[in-house]
């Protein structure tokens, strides 16, 4: 793999830039392979990269069903912050806004990590408790964030309406080092360098069955053949329960279809993200100008990519209330995303049943800003069988009662 | 938009007018059961992708319980039934049959 650099593009400017190669290459399935990630998504692609990167496991497929970071990797909206309540949350998300900040160099791929900040309103006496009692928790695990007042809300964010109609803003936990990034650049970023250890991403691919020999995983059957793998690694997110039916267990989760939007782009006018829970809309400018916004989750279980229309009403009254100006734009695409809930609203990053068989799923709302942390907990977990980060994440927690009650995570606010 | 018709009431609204109660034929395990019968009935949901069958209660109508036979990819409604029976009866397992060969939910069929 050729590196990209200011000389790279000086060097390919004076050939018309003819010579830049195939950021990651297309190759057919081997036979077998020492480990096998189902979803080339950030998180599959992420978890094979730190499989090769950190434990030497370089002969390694990810397959994918439809094309490269084209599920919920492409449809969220790019928000990264770690200020969760939990211990064990905290862990794993800091480690992952951590690894953020330094992805562009490590992956040589601009992922465009912009930490512009990230404002979570409190519009209630109930969450300003709750955000001052998370704020509290943070300081405690190492997590930098801080309760600031309305007029600091106004101070970075200008186009905010402090007295709404229905809901004034009374705070706000703010976490200066959480911001956004470019979610399709995290996926090619992973698949550039994966290919360039060697790995094998291989697209069009669905597997339609996991075999087993003696309760220990065999390989997969796929639309291109049978391959081998001795390490079974599944991340398909909404699909985790279709999956999972396939090695012969049951996941305590449910899919729903969560939705987001964009407005026409235009000139700068919010450098923060910030996100409104009791109205319910979140919203962010891209470096495109365009303003994307977060929405609603339907009410019940499905798998249609699209979203139920009420829910676009909801989002737009809740923004237009808390950012009047947006009352005057135009929105230019809306879609969905399958989104795998769990009791718990956290993720499972687990063994399974099924001997070396892992399962990395159930990030519902918020699995984009998880990306790097996850995929270097979850290759820890297959690689050696333990992880300290994804320790309290595993299957088991739902029949021990163990849960990671996330109630920052309990709405689709993400 | 999703069309429901409550059978409680006959109304047919959109779904707004409802909301979805989770699973439906849902055997309860409370004090006395297995660990792994109380663990299943908690959390192990039924996640089809394709037909599945779930309450419903017609909250901003009549605030009756019903069950939709419905299909998660094409949100197809196949049809509503009352909530006090075990089992689908027999007109939606045929509409079932009929728009969706070979169907199965849980143990039926």
């Amino acid at each position: 793999m050729k590196r990209y650099s200011a000389f790279a593009v000086a060097r390919q400017a004076l050939n018309h830039h003819m010579g830049w190669e195939r950021a990651w290459a297309s190759p057919e399935p081997k036979k077998k392979y020492d480990a096998i990630i189902i979803g080339a998504g950030g998180h599959g692609l992420a978890t094979a990269y730190y499989l090769g990167k950190n434990h030497g496991l370089k002969n390694v497929a990810i397959l994918e069903k439809g094309w490269l970071g084209g599920g919920n990797t492409g449809r969220n909206t790019t928000i990264i912050r770690s200020n969760y309540l939990q211990d064990a949350s905290a862990a794993l998300y800091e480690k992952s806004r951590s690894l953020y900040e330094t992805l562009s160099q490590d992956l040589n791929y601009n992922i465009m990590f912009s930490p512009r900040g990230v404002i979570m309103l409190a519009q209630t006496q109930h969450e300003v408790r709750g955000y001052e009692r998370t704020a509290h928790a943070n300081a405690l695990q190492g997590v930098k964030t801080e309760f600031i007042s309305p007029a600091r809300v106004k101070e970075l964010c200008p186009i905010i309406n402090l007295d709404g109609p229905r809901y004034p803003v009374l705070g706000g936990l703010w976490q200066a080092r959480g911001g956004t990034a470019r979610h399709d650049a995290v996926a090619w970023g992973f698949a550039r360098a994966c290919s360039d250890m060697g790995m094998d991403v291989i697209q069009q691919c669905e597997v339609t069955g996991i075999r087993a020999e003696n309760g220990k995983v065999a390989g997969v059957t796929t639309n291109r053949g049978d391959i081998d793998c001795d390490k079974l690694g599944i991340v398909v997110a909404g699909h985790s329960g279709h999956l999972a039916d396939m090695a012969g267990f049951r996941l305590p989760i449910e899919s729903v279809s969560l939705q987001a939007l964009v407005s026409e782009p235009i000139k700068p006018c919010m450098d923060v993200v910030v996100m409104a829970n009791t109205v319910h809309g979140y919203m962010s400018q891209s470096d495109k100008g365009e303003m994307v916004i977060g929405g609603g989750t339907d009410g019940y279980n499905n798998y249609t990519q699209r979203g139920s229309f009420h829910h676009i009403e909801e989002t737009v009254r809740a923004l237009v209330e808390t950012f009047p100006m947006v009352s005057r734009l135009k929105m230019l695409r809306q879609w969905g995303g399958i989104v795998d809930v769990t009791g718990d609203r956290s993720p499972i990053l687990s063994k399974t049943p099924l001997d070396g068989c892992f399962i990395n799923c159930g990030w519902g709302t918020g699995g984009f800003k998880a990306t790097p942390g996850s995929g270097w907990g979850f290759a820890e977990l297959m690689a050696k069988g333990y992880s300290p980060l994804t320790a309290e994440f595993g299957l088991d927690r739902f029949h021990e009662g163990r849960f990671i009650d996330e109630s920052v995570a309990a709405g689709v606010a993400h | 938009m999703m069309i429901l018709t409550c059978p409680c009431c006959g109304v047919t609204g959109e779904e707004t007018e409802f909301h979805q109660g989770g699973e439906a034929h849902l055997t309860r395990f409370g004090p006395g059961s297995s660990e792994t019968e109380f663990h299943d009935y908690l959390f192990s949901k039924e996640n089809p992708k394709g037909v599945h069958l779930e309450r419903w209660r017609h909250a901003y109508g009549c605030g009756k319980w019903f069950i939709a036979a419905r299909n998660t990819v094409t949100l197809e409604v196949y049809g509503t039934y009352a909530a006090q029976t075990t089992e689908p009866p027999q007109d939606i397992k045929d509409t079932l049959s009929a728009k969706v060969p070979g169907w199965s939910w849980r143990e039926f069929a």
